[in-house]
């Protein structure tokens, strides 16, 4: 049992928060971003190695493990920054090492980690909600390879993806794991619909519809039917990250809301001086202690690999990070009073952030139940 | 970063689980398992197996009979004994005076009284609490003048809330030896009292669960000689603050999480709840809640391997150690039912089990779950933690 950071997981981080702190102003964090931003905030995450940091490295990666990759993903939570890092580098980027020859790693990899491409896991379906098992979009086989057709919804920056990861059923029914196949395809071949939106936290995801697409068969991810596993632990990967990434978030609430404490003054003192102000920065630090000790725990067993304790301790995680997660978020807006429902004010931007990851991948009482 | 224990470390856990199992007496495990009243013999037979075997004074350096162990092996050693069924560890001597004792005590007073505290032949009272002074524990108005001759102290007060004072032959006490000290921090001074001394009365206090192991003390000019003084006169609230940093380690109570959590999950069994959605929600809460503390608890000690638990990160972890422990004894209370209403004293005695009109499983439940209020009383309350890491998170952040 051993949490210590060694010499190089610092450097990693303070290269991170170097980066951060240029390309994310303090007063704009989480302000939606505009294409220059997010064009040259990506370009500087590739320029760091960050988005091919899990990668082997003759797919231009940096072959770091769960560890780093929450190290940067609290980084990043803080500045409220990132963009696509969990859903192209973590989440699609595991999918592609887990199941994809060398040649399909070699193929889409490189420009994953350059920044040339982006990729996302099309994995939920209208009315599964968490279960992410419910699989109906169909993949039937013919002479040129595959058909797909089907809808998969609110795919993560799903509409800057070059690359859909599309989990598609080629057998079984229902929401059986056996059956479940992964195809890379590219966002604009013919039969893709791809439907942006905004999210809550200012971020873009999509529903994308797939209507007679035809897949290669040098597209299709591992052995038919059998993606099962390889799609859970790439889930696993990123919700673990998204853990670390709400610390990283939570943590930037607690610097906003004791600055806020000890400058505000009402009835002639700083709220600092208010013990049920007080009793809630103690809350806040007790869980924040708690949350970061559970982001490492998800971490290592996603490092582990052990697939029974991987389950256990990253839904154990998600299971806190959504329910305290949010409370935290809503509880820091209360600190602030009107100013922190503001759209101005950082800390209504930190809430949403984690009132979405608490949403995200499986809520609260879906990991309950997974634990 | 490494999430298993060493092989090292796994072995040393077997090894106590197989000493908590061979050697355990049979009727103190049951004892423990319902939630019965132990008596003293019960603990001093437990706590001389453990130092026969050199295991019962982890906090202890070496060379006083400490097993050397790092904080993973002491983590380890608590939760596999807690979890075996054996009594906690009762902590006035081995674990609060112990440690202030080698760190501050006389050559004389350790070789006086060390030894006896490791064979568990001498218990130690906690005098800290007053009528006056809970968690506020500075204000003690406790007295001790020093005679003119400077031989002997002269103690007057009124200590309240001494565990097992029934039980002790001795007692450390916080007494005020300079009563104009501009803070109230000073001036207090670290006396070790002789409970035989004329002028000490012990009256016992009748709990809200029907115990009767806390106990007012009153000091009426007791003399106590000035060799008792432990450390520099005036000196002693720092020696204070070194032992109470001991006791709140020890209260995240992490093994202690784990065995009523068995036990309810073991109960939810028994009365049918099995399958009962809500509550298995509930336990499934309390198992991940549990599983964040004990990995904060061991991210927490990694970090300060070297040095004792600081104060905050101490307070954090008997916080929420303290508070998850009640909610579970809540929710075996809710587990028991109607069958948690029955309420006999007498029928709380393994040799009267057979009295109780409940399953001898309940029959200590309610009253255990009265007890356990206390997590969040001592040691100082759950507010004054909160102060505490409040004061350290706004001057961090």
């Amino acid at each position: 049992m051993d949490f210590s950071l060694n010499d190089d997981h610092l450097a990693l981080r303070e290269a991170v928060q170097r980066f951060c702190d240029g390309e994310y102003p303090a007063e704009h964090r989480g302000t939606a971003e505009t294409p220059e931003q997010t064009q040259r905030r990506w370009a500087g995450m590739a320029g760091l190695g960050l988005l091919g940091l899990p990668f082997p490295a003759d797919a231009g990666g940096s072959e770091q493990g769960p560890v780093e990759v929450m190290l940067v993903a609290q980084e990043l939570g803080r500045a409220l920054g990132g963009g696509a890092f969990v859903a192209s580098t973590v989440m699609a980027g595991q999918l592609l090492m887990r199941l994809g020859s060398s040649a399909q790693q070699r193929r889409w990899l490189p420009g994953l980690a350059s920044g040339t491409l982006q990729a996302s896991v099309a994995l939920y379906e209208d009315g599964a909600r968490y279960d992410w098992q419910q699989v109906q979009l169909q993949a039937r086989a013919n002479a040129q390879g595959h058909v797909l057709n089907g809808r998969k919804t609110g795919v993560l920056q799903g509409d800057s993806a070059g690359l859909l990861l599309v989990v598609a059923r080629t057998g079984g029914q229902g929401n059986e794991r056996q059956g479940l196949t992964v195809f890379a395809v590219d966002a604009n071949a013919p039969g893709v619909q791809v439907q942006g939106f905004d999210t809550l936290d200012g971020r873009r995801a999509a529903h994308v519809t797939l209507s007679d697409v035809v897949v290669d068969p040098d597209r299709v991810l591992g052995v038919p039917g059998e993606g099962a596993d390889a799609v859970e632990a790439a889930l696993d990967a990123a919700i673990a990250a998204l853990c670390a990434e709400a610390v990283g978030v939570v943590d930037a609430l607690m610097v906003h809301s004791a600055e806020h404490l000890r400058t505000r003054k009402q009835f002639g003192a700083p709220l600092a001086k208010f013990q049920v102000m007080q009793h809630r920065m103690a809350d806040m630090a007790i869980a924040l202690e708690q949350l970061k000790s559970m982001a490492c725990a998800a971490a290592m067993a996603v490092d582990a690999g052990e697939p029974a304790q991987r389950r256990r301790l990253v839904s154990a995680a998600k299971v806190l990070v959504s329910q305290w997660g949010r409370q935290l978020g809503l509880s820091a807006i209360q600190m602030h009073g009107a100013m922190g429902m503001t759209d101005e004010c950082r800390v209504s931007h930190f809430a949403k952030r984690l009132i979405v990851i608490g949403q995200l991948f499986g809520d609260a009482s879906w990991h309950l139940k997974r634990v | 970063m490494k999430l298993q224990f060493s092989p090292a470390d796994e072995a040393f856990r077997l090894d106590v689980r197989a000493f908590v199992k061979a050697h355990l007496p049979d009727d103190i495990r049951r004892k423990v398992a319902l939630g019965l009243r132990l008596e003293h013999a019960d603990y001093v037979t437990w706590f001389r197996i453990l130092e026969a075997r050199g295991w019962l004074t982890p906090s202890w350096p070496v060379e006083h009979g400490g097993p050397g162990w790092n904080h993973v092996q002491r983590y380890i050693f608590d939760e596999e004994t807690l979890l075996g069924g054996a009594p906690r560890i009762i902590a006035s001597g081995i674990q609060m005076l112990g440690p202030v004792l080698h760190a501050f005590g006389t050559e004389e007073q350790k070789r006086k009284y060390l030894p006896d505290i490791r064979q568990s032949n001498t218990w130690w009272a906690q005098g800290f609490s007053e009528p006056g002074a809970g968690s506020d524990l500075a204000a003690v108005r406790t007295t001790a003048v020093l005679e003119p001759d400077g031989q002997h102290f002269v103690v007057n007060g009124h200590k309240v809330w001494t565990s097992y004072a029934q039980w002790c032959s001795m007692m450390f006490a916080l007494v005020r030896t300079d009563p104009n000290a501009s803070k109230p921090q000073e001036g207090i001074s670290f006396l070790l009292v002789d409970m035989a001394s004329p002028g000490l009365t012990v009256r016992p206090i009748r709990m809200l669960e029907g115990g009767t192991d806390l106990n007012e003390c009153y000091l009426d000019n007791v003399r106590v000689p000035v060799e008792n003084l432990v450390g520099e006169l005036h000196k002693g609230w720092s020696y204070a603050k070194y032992l109470l940093g001991h006791e709140r380690t020890g209260i995240a109570g992490i093994g202690s999480c784990k065995q009523q959590l068995a036990r309810a999950r073991q109960l939810a069994a028994q009365q049918g709840l099995g399958d009962d959605p809500v509550l298995q929600a509930r336990l499934a809460q309390f198992e991940v809640e549990l599983m964040a503390l004990e990995f904060t608890a061991l991210r927490l000690l990694s970090a300060h391997q070297q040095s004792r638990t600081p104060a905050v990160e101490a307070s954090m972890l008997k916080v929420r150690g303290t508070e998850l422990r009640q909610a579970i004894f809540e929710a075996l209370l809710d587990i028991a039912g109607p069958d948690a209403v029955p309420f006999s004293l007498d029928a709380q005695k393994l040799e009267h089990l057979d009295e109780a009109v409940t399953d001898p499983t309940l029959v200590a439940l309610a009253a255990n779950c009265l007890d356990a209020r206390k997590l969040t009383i001592y040691g100082g309350t759950n507010e004054v933690q909160r102060n505490l890491i409040a004061r350290a998170t706004l001057d961090a952040f």
